[in-house]
């Protein structure tokens, strides 16, 4: 089971949103996210709203038959909340679970819906997540020939000891292959996401891993620390003693290391857990999270943010389904933020990126923290002398330290 | 008809007998008493309830009697007269030495209460010198007879040779079946001396007991020795010279029943009309404003607090709720000072007195018991005389107020200790004492397996967890009892804790030079443990003055981020940084360190005393 929902006000059935939120739509950059809920097996340290098959049962609603017209009757509804105003999608980001579960006909079809209620930008970004062993030439070749501007393959290691302490399916060298694809396919933007921390990795291990990354030369690379969620397999193994809790220390380690290798290999940081080649490589969708931009997230669990209302769908697919098919809003609660709650997410989000947050969003105390924590080391000093607040290398890996002191009341 | 003899003012002094139970804790005191009320048919077989004179839930559940209580019983000897028999229940902690002796000092006699089991304690040796002094006649009795583990004729022969009596006078109860209860009333009348005062002289009553009744005001016990007091005549505080109306004056049979006076030899109660049982002192006499007494009686005594701590609420907005609470609770409390206190780690807070460690524990069960507060208190200080070499000199009840110039000489309070303990343990107590700083004063063999030990200690060495560690070393078989004995030199020093350099005013203390070391390594690496990593490093020293004499370090926490934070986990994230920024506000920021309060408490809620922190393993 997926971790504990989020607590939040009752949703509205009809899914309508208040005027004030609807006021600015379209003054941002407008996204959306799409939700595929299934996973062939679920991993040990994943939390994320999946369903293996075996979960969902045979057929039915819900399933993966139906799973596209769910998505484009809740795309309907989203356009009729939104209005009928120019509100080009400019970027797109299938997530999972592991979207390339679905047949990439499927995925072509998502496209189209957006298509067709929206509209897609000109200059679009269209990514999906893929496993290695999802996913082959022939599949790539339609991803890309129908729309898909980007892919993220989730690799996580290049040590098959550690792949399999994540339970994650493919072989270190599928990688390499799936890669090859994916650049014959016409893909340049491409993403290799890695996991560092996992049970019984070495630091020999995380440096064969960064050396595997930088051979494959992508634009694009996610490092995340492997983090125990409550309600996952891991965190009942760690909690019963059979794996070690990774260590904050070693795992301030791994970043630091990850972050030089990267470095040395032209890969900037840009937020915290993301580094590219070059500005343009930077990921527009992920961009929006964290500059507070408008999207519309479809599909089981799905996460929305309109003008400074957030909120989610229900998670189980079969539930989905069945709100969709009745003509209602799949959202399971909502917050409408107040304008304190708004710039607290501001400086939490604008903290992460390279480009740091304008340091009029702090109040006074918040702003004599700031010279504090520059004197700590912790964000750039040049910056501050600047008006932004960006962190140092050190002060990324305190990211919330350093929120927390900018929000002292 | 004729109000029963026992009811009725004005008794011939000549038919009273006035009496109390010494007693230890488990002893069976209570139950004995109790078992009194029911053979003089005070209270009937059906309203009868277990211990039935402690009255406060504290008393029940610790099994303590802390307010003195009487009652009056009537009684037919086997003489075949009618006597009245006034029981005083006194308090049975070795706080409360002031306390019991006022109480010994109304009666003419005492129960020497023993349990058959377990032999004589040393709070019930130390009591029963108390009434040895005050000339009481002692009636010793063996308790708990029908348990199986009874040796009657063991602890017979022990008490005997205490008292310096025949072992066969022992009397043998048991207060559960009621065995030989009424034999021990009629020994009572035998031989427990009428009193001895002048009836028709001006009135001249000891208040033994104050307590403080929201209804009616503060309500004394006393027993008139001189005279007769009467709701006609103002009453009159001899200490303070303040008179007051005698709203109600009674007897107490078990039931508070008024009776417009008492007459010389007779216990009961006076209502005087007043609010704070400071105006109406334990010790003090009570005359009649009319006719006033020329001389108190012996014995009185201001209350002097031994012990003081820092009281502060974990909750600052708490703190006028806790003024507020301690004034009610002083109401009824005497012994109870505080004035205001400021602790730059806690914030708001009273420094407050008390009589000892019980007494601190009791005031603070109360205050969060009764007035539902959540309290830190502060490590237990006693007070010091700092004489400095300007020859001026300053009295320390706080480790804050230590002078900062040149000290010529430090007096610390010391207390004469009496432990008794059976001959196994000799050598770990004594070693015990001796890591205490104390000084063997005298040994005697009570009996062939059990001794006596007298030790001159310091008094700032057992308030600790002296009575722990004696527990622990004896398995439970040794008792202490101790009472003041002036003050001696010592070479003490206070010793900082400080946080990156900055001084915590809540864990410093003041030790002997030898402790100061173990006292140091042992609150540093505690604290090492309690206060969360922060974003630097924190140094946290133990210093004399300016001299380091410990170190320990927080190494700075390296990570502290969330790695993904996508659309999803956005919400997730506030939530739970609004939920830190909550935590946040119950952290104490000592210079730039932020300590939680759970720290706090952690490291002064210890029963680990400064001075034998090296001897015990770490915890």
């Amino acid at each position: 089971m997926p971790s504990k929902p989020l607590e939040g006000a009752p949703a509205p059935v009809d899914g309508a949103l208040p005027d004030a939120a609807l006021a600015t739509v379209g003054s941002r950059p407008f996204g959306v996210y799409v939700h595929v809920p299934y996973c062939a097996a679920r991993c040990g340290y994943c939390d994320f709203n999946t369903y293996t098959p075996a979960e969902l049962g045979a057929g039915g609603q819900g399933g993966a038959a139906s799973f596209v017209d769910s998505i484009a009757t809740e795309a309907r509804l989203a356009r009729s909340v939104l209005g009928e105003g120019e509100l080009p999608v400019a970027t797109v980001f299938v997530g999972g679970g592991t979207p390339t579960l679905l047949p990439a006909s499927d995925l072509a079809k998502v496209l189209r819906i957006l298509d067709d209620t929206f509209g897609l930008a000109g200059d679009v970004e269209v990514t999906t997540e893929a496993n290695p062993e999802s996913v082959d030439l022939e599949a790539l070749e339609h991803l890309r020939a129908s729309g898909f501007t980007r892919i993220s393959f989730g690799m996580q290691s290049a040590r098959p000891h550690v792949l399999a302490a994540l339970d994650r399916q493919h072989t270190p060298g599928r990688v390499a292959e799936v890669v090859g694809w994916a650049r014959q396919a016409g893909f340049e933007q491409l993403s290799l996401d890695l996991i560092y921390g996992a049970p019984g990795e070495s630091e020999a291990d995380w440096a064969a891993s960064l050396e595997a990354v930088i051979e494959l030369a992508p634009n694009h690379v996610s490092a995340y620390s492997l983090t125990v969620e409550e309600g996952t397999k891991l965190s009942r193994r760690v909690r019963r003693g059979e794996l070690l809790e990774p260590d904050d220390d070693l795992l301030a380690d791994r970043y630091l290391q990850a972050d030089e290798a990267f470095a040395a290999a032209g890969l900037s940081n840009y937020e915290i857990s993301n580094w590219s080649r070059d500005r343009a490589s930077w990921c527009r969708h992920n961009l929006g999270y964290w500059r507070g931009d408008d999207w519309w997230g479809l599909g089981p669990g799905a996460h929305s943010h309109v003008g400074g209302v957030r909120w989610w769908n229900v998670r189980h697919p079969t539930e989905y389904a069945t709100r969709v098919g009745a003509g209602r809003s799949p959202a399971a609660a909502r917050e409408v933020l107040d304008a304190a709650a708004q710039r607290v997410e501001r400086v939490m989000l604008g903290v992460r990126l390279v480009e740091g947050l304008e340091a009029v969003a702090l109040c006074d105390r918040g702003r004599a923290a700031a010279d504090e924590l520059a004197a700590d080391g912790l964000i750039l000093d040049r910056q501050l002398a600047a008006g932004r607040v960006a962190l140092t290398r050190r002060g990324r890996l305190l990211a919330d330290t350093v929120v927390r002191a900018l929000l002292p009341d | 008809m004729s109000e029963a003899p026992h009811e009725a003012a004005g008794v011939d002094p000549a038919s009273i007998r006035n009496f109390c139970i010494i007693a230890h804790i488990d002893h069976g005191k209570s139950t004995l008493a109790d078992r009194m009320l029911g053979v003089t048919g005070v209270v009937e077989a059906r309203n009868m309830r277990a211990q039935y004179l402690d009255r406060m839930d504290i008393e029940r559940e610790r099994g303590i009697t802390i307010k003195a209580q009487n009652v009056r019983l009537p009684w037919r000897a086997d003489d075949g007269a009618d006597y009245v028999l006034h029981l005083i229940d006194t308090p049975g902690h070795v706080d409360f030495t002031y306390e019991v002796s006022r109480s010994l000092a109304a009666c003419e006699g005492a129960v020497l209460l023993v349990d058959a089991a377990q032999g004589i304690e040393a709070q019930t040796l130390a009591n029963l010198y108390l009434a040895i002094e005050n000339d009481l006649t002692i009636i010793p009795v063996l308790n708990k007879i029908d348990l199986p583990a009874a040796q009657p004729e063991k602890y017979a022969e022990e008490i005997a040779t205490i008292i310096g009596c025949d072992p066969g006078d022992v009397l043998k109860v048991s207060g559960k079946t009621g065995q030989g209860v009424p034999e021990l009333l009629n020994e009572i009348v035998r031989r427990i001396p009428a009193p001895s005062g002048d009836p028709t002289g001006p009135t001249r009553a000891m208040i033994f007991d104050s307590v403080y009744d929201i209804y009616r005001g503060v309500i004394t016990y006393v027993r008139v020795v001189d005279g007769t007091l009467s709701t006609r005549d103002r009453c009159l505080m001899m200490s303070t010279g303040a008179s007051h109306e005698t709203l109600e004056v009674g007897v107490i049979s078990p039931e508070p029943r008024p009776t417009g006076s008492l007459s010389a030899g007779e216990v009961g109660y006076v209502i005087p009309g007043v609010k704070d049982v400071r105006q109406a002192r334990v010790g003090d006499t009570m005359t009649s404003a009319r006719r006033p007494a020329t001389e108190m009686l012996g014995g009185y005594r201001d209350p002097r607090p031994m012990v003081y701590s820092g009281l502060y609420p974990l909750d600052g907005s708490e703190y006028p709720a806790l003024r507020e609470a301690l004034d009610k609770l002083q109401l009824n409390d005497a012994a109870l000072t505080f004035e205001p206190e400021t602790s730059a780690a806690l914030g708001f807070g009273f420094r407050c007195g008390f009589l000892g460690l019980l007494h601190l524990e009791i005031v603070r069960e109360r205050l969060e018991r009764e007035f539902d507060l959540t309290l830190i208190s502060t490590a237990p200080n006693v007070v010091y005389r700092v004489v400095m070499e300007d020859a001026s000199e300053v009295t320390v009840t706080n480790p804050s107020d230590w002078p900062g110039g040149k000290i010529a000489e430090v007096y610390e309070p010391v207390v004469e200790a009496m432990l008794l303990l059976p001959t196994d343990f000799v050598g770990a107590v004594m070693e015990l004492c001796q890591g205490r700083r104390g000084v063997l004063k005298g040994m005697d063999y009570i009996s062939t397996d059990r001794v006596e030990l007298k030790y001159t200690l310091p008094l700032g060495e057992i308030i600790f967890d002296f009575f722990d560690a004696l527990k622990s070393r004896t398995r439970g078989y040794a008792s202490l009892d101790y009472e003041p004995a002036g003050e001696q030199t010592s070479d003490l020093v206070k010793v900082d804790i400080l946080l990156q350099g900055e001084a915590v005013d809540a864990f410093s203390a003041i030790v002997h030079r030898e402790k100061a070391y173990a006292y140091g390594v042992a609150m540093t690496s505690k604290l090492r443990e309690l206060i969360p990593r922060q974003q630097f490093e924190v140094p946290i020293q133990a210093a004399i003055g300016s001299r380091i004499i410990a170190r320990e370090n927080i190494r700075a926490i390296r990570k502290d981020v969330l790695a993904k934070c996508y659309g999803g986990d956005i919400s997730r994230k506030r939530k739970l940084l609004e939920k830190q920024k909550e935590g946040k506000k119950r952290m104490k920021t000592i210079g730039r360190v932020e300590v939680p309060q759970e720290a706090f408490i952690a490291a002064l809620s210890t029963t680990e005393s400064p001075s034998s922190s090296g001897s015990k393993p770490a915890r």
